[in-house]
């Protein structure tokens, strides 16, 4: 997470207030990755355009992942499509977060019995930071899910904890 | 428009052997059952016959009919051996408006059936489909490789009745 | 001297803005002219006819909404109709109307997504916007009637799952009378934009008997030229009672089947669709829609294949039973598998901004190519 993560032993007024000001400027303007898989694609395109609206929160969708911080992983994760996500996974540079979009990628959703092309949980892949339960969720939830988001990176600190 | 049974009879006198029979029974659709390397001659006598017509193929289905014996393997699994895979094809003619129902069987343990890609370009994709699924080799084939499963897949053919799931793929647990 | 030139293999991998979905394109090139394409698909493959064998007829039904997410409605009209046809069962006449005018309502939502994303390909960011505002007011009358805005479960074997809620046809009516100037406002942004129509008349031109060969139906077939559509020549549920027109491309701003045609086909069908609920809200009769749904599902064996007129095009389903309460084998033939297949043949000899138009066009859903 950069040059300065993890260097500090202890807490110090000046280390809380840079703190506080890499947070805010990370929570504030959290650009993600185009990437839609299935129909819970459909429902980050809603939460994007005017009535519910992503870019108040400072979401933009950038086409390549090396210009992102968040990847929502919205669908179905099938196993063809698991190394691809990875892939995409370590070319994002750092910091970066990923939320799990639906039921398909939380665990496998409608698909878990018998599918056996379906990768049950993307989590088995990739480090997942927020699950965002729903078939498909609402945009509503998504958006949720966004501040459930900004409330761990507001609690991230540069300071090294033991 | 012609019915089923008079399309039976215009087959009949134009390829005697290799049209089996025409089956009436079950509800719905009645189908003719024919020689599975013959197909493609049929067809294209189908799609080029100015009485018939069929330019359009609606459908093209692989099924695993699952009709041989069932045995349990070592680890209770159970393994079918001995019946047959078909296939389905639905046809239209959109001059005269009549449709047509056919249905190839091949053995489950060398399942080869005539490809009619040349006949019907649609058949393509769908033939590569029914090879991914069920593994029912089509002859003739301009490019028969896996199309929705991973290229590499080795576990076998995944809608057969008798398909087990493999425990990892690549590194990943496939079971939940 | 003669300039040394190779062939480059270009990849427009399953990540992209504009493919629509998970699709891989592996497009060879000479120079910026595309010489071949092979897409390769299976991303999103999730198993649905191995489901279907698994669960009981009425299980199925969420699962066939998943396939085609931006016209879920016509997914679960098409199995029931199936399924219908499978056991001779008759639905009541209020049930036939009901799925008639959410299949039209879905029609006009799925039109309106593949318009927006078209025109967000081809770099025009506002119709996007204003697609999907309007596409939000069709989405509320779906949940006011089922509870859920994408994903209904609504369409049962033998009738639906909820009457229409009280206000429906007030609301639909007053959907109507909003709707009808947003088309021509859509046709001022998009339709007649100079640059739209350089980019899309007399690109990606698809002759009639190719199509036909191919198996391609929907508008892509009519915007070659061919008046199909399964509503009038193969009639199902109650479309024989509506009089409502079939458009066909004319090549108005180019050739006859070019990108332009299969765009603008889509602007006239939602006026169509329009006509279709004024109609059958006028016509509905009253009547209990949850009459003839049977306790237990187990048809007897035989098999059967109906077609319905998806957005897309034409949506098979092809159910052999045994005689069990699980079907034995469910093939479902979805458009956009099909639509796919003649990539290759329509790609020839364009260059690659063309490759995103044309595959735009086409609008393909890859649920329903993957299955």
């Amino acid at each position: 997470m950069g040059l300065l993560d993890k260097q500090f032993n202890d807490d110090n007024i000046v280390i809380t207030k840079v703190d506080d000001l890499l947070n805010w400027a990370r929570l504030s303007s959290l650009w993600q990755v185009g990437f839609g898989l299935a129909c819970c694609a459909i429902e980050m395109m809603a939460t994007s355009a005017s009535h519910y609206d992503f870019d108040r929160f400072g979401v933009i969708p950038r086409p390549s992942p090396r210009q992102s911080d968040v990847i929502i992983i919205s669908g179905t994760v099938t196993l063809k499509m698991a190394t691809r996500i990875k892939r995409l996974y370590e070319q994002m540079p750092d910091p970066k977060y990923v939320i799990s979009m639906g039921s398909c990628s939380n665990c496998g959703g409608p698909y878990w019995e018998h599918g056996y092309h379906v990768l049950k949980g993307v989590d088995r892949v990739i480090p997942v930071d927020v699950y965002v339960p729903g078939c498909p969720p609402r945009p509503e939830a998504l958006l949720e899910g966004l501040l459930k988001l900004q409330e761990k990176i507001r609690n991230e600190s540069l300071v090294k904890k033991s | 428009m012609k019915t089923t049974e008079e399309i039976f009879e215009i087959l009949k006198t134009n390829f005697g052997e290799s049209i089996l029979e025409l089956v009436t029974a079950a509800p719905v659709e009645k189908f003719i059952r024919i020689n599975q390397l013959e197909v493609d001659k049929v067809c294209q006598f189908l799609r080029d016959s100015q009485e018939l017509l069929f330019d359009s193929l609606m459908n093209l289905s692989g099924v695993d009919d699952a009709n041989g014996k069932k045995t349990a393997a070592d680890n209770g699994d159970q393994i079918i051996s001995g019946g047959t895979l078909s296939v389905y094809y639905h046809l239209e003619s959109t001059k005269y408006r009549h449709k047509l129902v056919l249905k190839v069987s091949a053995e489950r343990e060398k399942p080869d059936v005539v490809s009619v890609a040349n006949v019907w370009r649609h058949a393509d994709w769908h033939e590569r489909e029914a090879y991914d699924l069920f593994g029912i080799n089509f002859l003739n084939h301009p490019d028969l490789r896996r199309i929705l499963m991973p290229y590499d897949w080795d576990a076998g053919y995944p809608l057969r009745k008798d398909y087990k799931n493999p425990e990892f793929y690549q590194g990943m647990k496939v079971p939940y | 001297m003669a300039l040394k030139t190779e062939e480059m293999i270009l990849n427009m991998g399953p990540q992209h803005p504009s493919t629509h979905g998970v699709l891989r394109l592996e497009l060879e090139l000479e120079g910026e002219i595309i010489v071949g394409a092979k897409p390769h698909i299976g991303y999103l493959h999730r198993c649905f006819e191995k489901h279907c064998e698994a669960m009981s007829y009425p299980q199925v039904t969420p699962y066939t909404d998943r396939m085609d997410y931006l016209a879920s409605m016509y997914n679960e009209f098409g199995y029931a109709l199936a399924v219908e046809k499978l056991l001779g069962i008759q639905v009541p006449e209020r049930v036939e109307y009901i799925r008639v005018i959410m299949g039209e309502f879905q029609r006009i939502a799925s039109h309106l997504v593949a318009i927006g994303t078209y025109g967000l390909d081809i770099g025009a960011m506002t119709p996007f916007l204003y697609c999907f505002r309007d596409r939000e007011k069709i989405l509320s009358l779906f949940e006011q009637t089922c509870g859920a805005r994408l994903l209904y479960n609504y369409i049962w074997v033998g009738g639906l799952s909820h009457d229409l809620h009280p206000d429906f046809l007030i609301q639909a009516r007053d959907f109507i009378k909003y709707f009808r100037p947003k088309i021509k406002e859509l046709n001022d942004l998009l339709t007649n934009n100079k640059i739209f129509i350089d980019r899309t008349a007399n690109v990606g031109i698809l002759p009639l008997d190719l199509a036909i060969n191919y198996g391609i139906s929907g508008p892509n077939l009519r915007a070659s030229g061919f008046k199909w559509d399964i509503r009038k020549d193969d009639a199902y549920s109650v479309y024989n009672k509506f009089d409502f027109d079939i458009p066909v491309g004319k090549g108005t701003m180019g050739t006859v089947g070019d990108c332009w045609d299969r765009y603008y086909i889509r602007i006239l069908e939602m006026e169509e669709s329009l006509k279709i609920i004024e109609q059958a809200i006028e016509q509905i009769p009253e009547g209990d829609v949850t009459s003839a749904i049977p306790k237990r599902i187990k048809p007897a064996v035989g098999q059967v294949y109906s077609r319905v007129e998806n957005p897309r095009g034409e949506l098979g389903y092809f159910i052999i039973s045994d005689g069990s309460v699980n079907p034995f084998r469910v093939k479902v033939k979805g458009p956009s598998f099909v639509h796919l297949g003649i990539m290759n043949e329509l790609l020839k000899g364009y260059m690659i901004a063309d490759v995103i138009a044309i595959l735009g066009s086409i609008d393909i859903v890859l649920g329903e190519v993957d299955r």
